[in-house]
Formats: C-alpha cells, sequence, structure tokens
C-alpha cells in the first residue's frame, strides 16, 4: 500500500512540481529556498490530501496560490498565515496538462505585456513580494487608492482574457 | 458606492494576502455573511495563480523529488489519530470533496455510477485508513475527470441544449441538484427572463420546518442560462423545496414576494 501512495505523490509531482518550483523561485530568487518550498508545499498535500477541494478548482491552480503565499511567508520570515485548507481558488481555464498551463502562461504574459507598466509593476510587487499596498506607495510615491485600483485592476485583466474560453 | 464595491479592491489585497490591520477585520467580518464576496474572492485567488502561471524558470533539481520521496517514506504510517483534525473530525479523503457538488443534470446518469462506486469507496476507506493513501491517487485522476464533467456545466463557455416536447415553446426551467448530508447543491436553469437593472435572482432552499434560506444569488447569462453551485447552507437541512425569487443584487436574507418559481422533490 506504502509503495503505491507513494508513487501516486510522485505521479503529481511529475506533474506540478515545475509550476510549484518556479512560484518558488520567482519569489525567492534562490534555488535553495525554492527547493524548500516545493518540498513543504508536496508534503503538505500528502499529509492532507482533503484539504484540496476539486469541487471547487483545479489542482494546479491551487498548488500555485498555496505556493506563492508559503514562498511570500518565507521570504517575509513570517511563520505561515493561511490555513490551507481555507484556501478555495476558483479558475477559468483548465491546467492539469502541461500543455494547458503553457497555453495559458502565454496568455498572461500577454496580458502583462499590454499593461501600462506601472500597473503591472504594482501588480508584479504585490504578488511576487508580497507588499503591502501602502509599502507600494511608499516605493513609488503615488497615492494609495492609486496602487489599490491597480492591483485590482491587472487581477480582473488576466480574469477577463481567459473569460469565455 | 454599495458595500460590495467598496470591499472590492480590499478584497483584492486580501485575496493576495497583503490586507492587513483594521481592514482586514472589517472585510474578514464582512466575508462572513457574503456569499458573493467569498466567490469574488476565490476568483481573484485563481486571477492571482494565472499571475503565478507567468513565472518560468528551470525544473527542479533531480534531487528533489527523491529528497521528497525519502520524506514521506521516513513519515509513520498513517494512524486514525493522525488523520483526525483537533476537533475530532475525521478528514478522510473523499469526505471532505464534493462529488455531488459537480453533478449536473446532463451528466447525471454518468457522475451517477462514479459517485455511487467512489460513496461505497469512502465508506471502506472510514474502515481502513491504511488504504486511503493509495486511493488518494486514484481519487485525484478521478476527481480531474469529475472535475471536466462540471465544466462542461459550469463553464460560461460551455454550450447549452434544453430539449423539451416538440411544439412546446420554450418555458424558464429550473433543476436542483441536492444532497442534504452534505449540503452540496448544483442548481441549473434555462430559459429565465431577462432582470431589471440592479435585480438578481435568488435561491431558496425551503425547508421542512422554519423560513426561506438563501441558497445563492445569481444573475443569468444572455441566453437566460444560470448556475449556483454549493452555496453556503446549514448542514443537514432537510429541503421540502426549492424557490427564486427576484431580489436586490445584493440579495436578501427573506424572499420578496412574488416567488416566480418552485418545485418541490421529485
Amino acid at each position: 500500500m506504502r509503495s503505491g501512495d507513494q508513487s501516486a505523490l510522485a505521479e503529481l509531482y511529475d506533474r506540478y512540481s515545475s509550476v510549484v518550483y518556479a512560484v518558488a523561485l520567482r519569489v525567492l530568487g534562490d534555488t535553495g529556498a525554492a527547493e524548500d518550498v516545493l518540498q513543504e508545499v508536496f508534503l503538505q498535500l500528502w499529509r492532507n490530501p482533503g484539504a484540496f477541494d476539486a469541487a471547487r478548482g483545479s489542482l494546479g491552480a491551487w498548488l500555485a496560490v498555496i505556493t506563492r503565499n508559503r514562498a511570500i511567508d518565507a521570504l517575509r520570515r513570517r511563520r505561515p498565515e493561511t490555513d490551507i485548507e481555507d484556501v478555495i481558488v476558483s479558475v477559468a481555464p483548465d491546467l492539469a496538462a502541461q500543455a494547458d498551463r503553457a497555453r495559458a502562461a502565454e496568455k498572461v504574459r500577454g496580458v502583462l505585456g499590454s499593461m501600462p507598466a506601472p500597473q503591472r509593476s504594482a501588480l508584479e510587487m504585490a504578488y511576487f513580494e508580497g507588499m503591502s499596498h501602502s509599502e507600494i506607495a511608499n516605493k513609488t510615491g503615488e497615492p494609495l487608492g492609486t496602487i489599490k485600483t491597480r492591483i485590482r485592476s491587472g487581477l480582473m485583466a488576466l480574469r477577463k482574457a481567459f473569460q469565455g474560453g | 458606492m454599495t458595500e460590495h464595491e467598496q470591499f472590492a479592491e480590499d478584497l483584492a489585497l486580501y485575496a493576495l494576502n497583503t490586507l492587513e490591520g483594521e481592514d482586514r477585520a472589517h472585510l474578514e467580518k464582512h466575508l462572513a455573511t457574503c456569499t458573493s464576496c467569498r466567490m469574488e474572492l476565490e476568483q481573484l485567488r485563481g486571477d492571482g495563480a494565472l499571475l503565478a502561471l507567468s513565472a518560468v524558470g528551470p525544473r527542479p533539481p533531480q534531487r528533489a523529488r527523491q529528497r521528497l520521496l525519502d520524506a514521506v517514506a521516513k513519515e509513520a504510517a498513517p494512524t486514525l489519530s493522525q488523520k483526525t483534525r483537533d476537533d475530532g473530525a475525521p478528514t478522510a479523503v473523499g469526505t471532505r470533496r464534493s462529488w455531488w457538488g459537480v453533478l449536473g443534470w446532463a451528466a447525471t446518469a454518468a457522475v451517477l455510477v462514479l459517485a455511487a462506486s467512489l460513496w461505497k469507496e469512502n465508506a471502506a476507506l472510514r474502515q481502513d485508513v491504511s488504504s486511503l493513501r493509495s486511493l488518494f491517487g486514484q481519487q485525484t485522476v478521478e476527481l480531474e475527470q469529475a472535475r471536466s464533467v462540471a465544466s462542461a456545466i459550469t463553464n460560461p463557455a460551455g454550450e447549452r441544449f434544453t430539449l423539451v416536447a416538440v411544439k412546446t415553446p420554450p418555458q424558464p426551467q429550473g433543476k436542483a441538484f441536492y444532497l442534504r448530508n452534505r449540503s452540496n447543491l448544483v442548481f441549473v436553469a434555462n430559459n429565465l427572463p431577462a432582470l431589471p437593472p440592479q435585480k438578481a435572482y435568488e435561491l431558496w432552499l425551503i425547508p421542512a420546518q422554519g423560513a426561506p434560506i438563501p441558497a445563492g444569488v445569481f444573475k443569468p447569462d444572455a441566453h437566460g442560462s444560470a448556475t449556483v453551485v454549493n452555496p453556503p447552507l446549514p448542514a443537514g437541512t432537510e429541503a421540502k423545496a426549492f424557490a427564486i425569487t427576484v431580489e436586490n443584487e445584493a440579495g436578501a436574507t427573506a424572499p420578496t414576494m412574488p416567488i416566480i418559481m418552485m418545485g418541490t422533490g421529485e
């Protein structure tokens, strides 16, 4: 039984480890730290497979969000903030196959490329650096409200690109 | 500005875990009671997941895979106590997953067969925790299959075909699938009339006793089609019927008459 279990986990690892590692590395910029997050995320899934509710979204998207959150916690040297069971992720595209993810990633990069630079920058600082809107406002010298709006409208632009298939 | 608009930008920050202090506490209080904001939060996290996909880089080193498998092998065989949460509730694989939540009428027959076999397996699982792990991989594959079935119903791009007796003009129709012991509800409707501005349809669970319970606020698409999947419902409520009213966009806590559609269990 145990060896069968481990092969199931290995299969999931083979399918999703490149996404998890890429997200962790993007946030942390350090291969050793990214590897630690990769290990932690899959161990969490192993210990608590029921935390992911498949009725509510794709495993690929959920792992991406869990990984990003864990990597930000590591970057900011704080204890993990959210219980993974509380994280429900709803996303339109099916991200199970590598080809689907590659197509989605290309589309995302297209949307990011067409965003005004300050908006893309605010969105990426919030997402990949875990900066609060006030930290971003301090750094850029722009009003808080502007930063908030840029972050939300940046996320909405991504959503819009995937609506309707 | 409505209450939801007021929270919209904070909700995006919250989805990224960067909202702090009073704003966070204030929003969490609102989220506890607002279904539409909770659903928007899930969507915003999904938008963030898309952003995460833009990260590209090298594949993880080969040793990372072995490190994980070694760590997993070292962990003691799972025991019942390890698989039990602090509150004593079992967290067995499958008990938390909402198999019935992905039911849609177009695929009822196919999924029923799948769900019945899994239900049986899940019952056996509770008796045999050691088999949990091996089922994990299999269920993940099957869950992904079930998701693809669900997406045929819930994806906005999905095409809908409603079959009725020939020469019958299109009628508004709704179908609710409800699994009481798991509080799972899937509702699918079509041919719904367009709504006035600022209004939405609200689905109600009419319990055997007591007041109607809100079961989701929704707006039909341009073709009059709509879907509600797993709205928050009190556990184990017996449903006598489901009903639909027209309410303000934010939804209501008690139905505003008249009831425009209603159906009892078949």
